[in-house]
């Protein structure tokens, strides 16, 4: 930040887009210790020098913890690839199933652990989003009072619910006390529990980020309350509110404990979500996992590794592009 | 398309504090009102009663009465809602809607109303543009970012925004605090049009400015830190600023304190 107040310095009537290039290329671009290095060494000798000092440490320190924070994520996506890209450019991959495909056999198909997961994901999505979305809006727009502090607090317990919790839970409802037997669905209803708080949360801080002068902007217009919410404060935040779906999403999708207790695997295509095994990608990278000694099924499981990752990075983008489109225009 | 205020013994609270007490007066029609006074004695806050923006912060509200014509403003069954939809509001930093358009922002009041029809909305928006001395400046851009304008600019859409409703009265809430001289001075060409057809009420910290635009002046103070705001004294600007009744009027206007 420094230099770029410094390059503003000697002229005050830089235009804005020039001062505004001038702090991002301050901030990014500026090799580290590069500018201050000369800032240590023309303040060598002088009280300042242990500023410079500190500086340096700082940097250091802060650069390892980048590092450290960073190698483990390369090196997953690293190993992942190296062992698992083999398997997404076999034929079969992306249109069979693992029908009739022993442990010892070699690939077959993930599309039925493909569909299934978005399905199941899906359908977890369309119920939670709403319900998260509404409660936070009633949190920031109307709650006032015991029932919302009694609301926050309770998903704040929610939010720290173990997922293998929320899937006996759903267990004890779903398929204890009302009999319905194990399903996609029924894990669904265990992912939606895990995703609500997701969702409030993030809704909740991109909400509070709208300033207050455009509600009350609106208001001085005589736009009624509710209108207000639907077409200024939540068309404001829209991009932040996509982003949070998003990582709701993707915080679901690789959720395995509730598949375990909910919906057992199958090899075969399902798109019955409310009867039978369900595949999904965690569950089929277990099932390989149980021969992990076969080099045909540890491949299938980085395969489906793989295939799980690029869902949820595929989601990713495509919440970017959403984002992007509705971002506020400046 | 303008309308008189007659407001009697008007006491204002947030939650148990009493922000302002007992004020009693008439804002003109087809007038500029400005209100004076130092900081935190309650102008702005008595403002906003006016058309009930007082009421979206949390345990705000009024006793007394204001009439606005032969309207209770405060009658149980007066929706404040539409008190706004005839009491406009400008407010001291220019906050147009960020995701909409200049053309987005002056039709929003009619569009999140209900009014849908294209030919009505070109019309109204082009007026109300014009209406706010912004028209030759936007009508080429009337699609882009109304955030993208310059600051005077964005206040003067905001106050085509608050006129495409049309409304009988309008408020502003020291409209010009945050922009330079020269937008000021486009502000206040503006009020001295608009005011041939709606009663105008401005707060403004500069004197000078509540001299040069407004024809009535009401100057409220403080009794003492802690204590509630009251209307010290309102009558013609020419009087206020040279002849004033109270004392404490005169040691504003003159500077010898606040």
């Amino acid at each position: 930040m420094s230099t770029a107040t410094d390059r503003r310095l000697p002229d005050d009537r830089v235009p804005d887009d020039q001062v505004a290039s001038g702090d991002t290329s301050g901030d990014t671009s500026t090799p580290p210790g590069g500018r201050s290095g000369r800032d240590a060494l023309s303040e060598m000798g002088n009280p300042h020098r242990a500023r410079a000092v500190k500086d340096v440490v700082a940097r250091v320190v802060m650069w390892a913890a980048f590092f450290l924070a960073v190698v483990p994520l390369v090196w997953i996506l690293g190993t992942v690839i190296g062992k698992g890209f083999h398997m997404l450019t076999t034929s079969t991959w992306w249109t069979g199933n693992q029908r009739n495909v022993n442990s010892d056999d070699f690939g077959g198909g993930a599309r039925h652990a493909i569909e299934g997961t978005l399905q199941m994901v899906g359908i977890t999505a369309l119920i939670a989003v709403p319900i998260g979305i509404l409660t936070a809006v009633y949190l920031v727009e109307y709650g006032r009072g015991h029932l919302a502090r009694v609301i926050s607090f309770t998903v704040d317990i929610l939010s720290g619910v173990p997922s293998i919790v929320a899937a006996l839970f759903i267990y004890a409802i779903w398929v204890t006390a009302f009999g319905f037997s194990r399903s996609g669905f029924a894990a669904a209803l265990a992912l939606v529990l895990l995703m609500i708080p997701v969702i409030v949360r993030s809704t909740e801080e991109m909400l509070k980020l709208v300033p207050n002068e455009l509600r009350e902007a609106s208001y001085a217009l005589g736009v009624p309350k509710w209108a207000t919410v639907v077409k200024i404060v939540l068309r404001t935040a829209f991009s932040g509110i996509v982003t949070g779906v998003l990582l709701g999403i993707a915080r679901v999708m690789g959720e395995t404990a509730p598949l375990l207790i909910l919906a057992p695997y199958t090899k075969n295509f399902q798109r019955d979500l409310f009867n039978g095994n369900f595949p999904t990608l965690p569950m089929m990278i277990n099932q390989d996992r149980g021969d992990f000694a076969l080099a045909t099924a540890a491949e299938r499981m980085w395969g489906a590794a793989l295939t799980l990752i690029l869902l949820v990075l595929l989601l990713n983008v495509i919440g970017r592009v959403i984002a992007h489109f509705g971002a506020v225009k400046k | 398309m303008a309308k008189r205020i007659d407001v009697s013994d008007l006491n204002v609270y947030y939650g148990g504090f009493k922000a302002v007490e007992g004020v009693s007066m008439t804002v003109e029609p087809r007038s500029v009102t400005a209100f004076i006074g130092p900081s935190g004695c309650g102008k702005s806050t008595f403002l906003r009663t006016l058309n009930r923006m007082h009421e979206v912060i949390p345990g705000g509200r009024v006793e007394g009465k204001v009439m606005l014509d032969d309207q209770d403003l405060y009658a149980a069954s007066m929706d404040p809602v539409t008190v706004r939809r005839t009491v406009g509001m400008v407010f001291q930093r220019p906050n147009p809607f960020p995701t909409m358009s200049i053309y987005d922002n002056v039709a929003a009041g009619l569009r999140l109303n209900g009014v849908k029809n294209k030919k009505t909305l070109d019309g109204i928006v082009e007026q109300s543009l014009k209406g706010a001395n912004l028209w030759t400046e936007v009508k080429d851009r009337l699609s882009k970012p109304g955030a993208g304008l310059s600051g005077g600019q964005q206040q003067r859409l905001c106050i085509a925004r608050a006129i495409a409703v049309q409304p009988q009265v309008l408020l502003m809430d020291e409209p010009c605090s945050a922009l330079d001289p020269i937008s000021t001075l486009a502000i206040e060409d503006l009020i001295n049009e608009l005011k041939n057809d709606f009663t105008i009420v401005i707060v403004t910290h500069n004197m000078q400015q509540a001299a040069r635009v407004s024809d009535r002046t009401a100057f409220f103070n403080l009794k003492a830190t802690g204590e509630p705001g009251r209307l010290v004294e309102v009558d013609d600007t020419t009087r206020i600023f040279n002849n004033p009744t109270e004392q404490a009027t005169e040691d504003y206007i003159s500077g010898r304190f606040g």
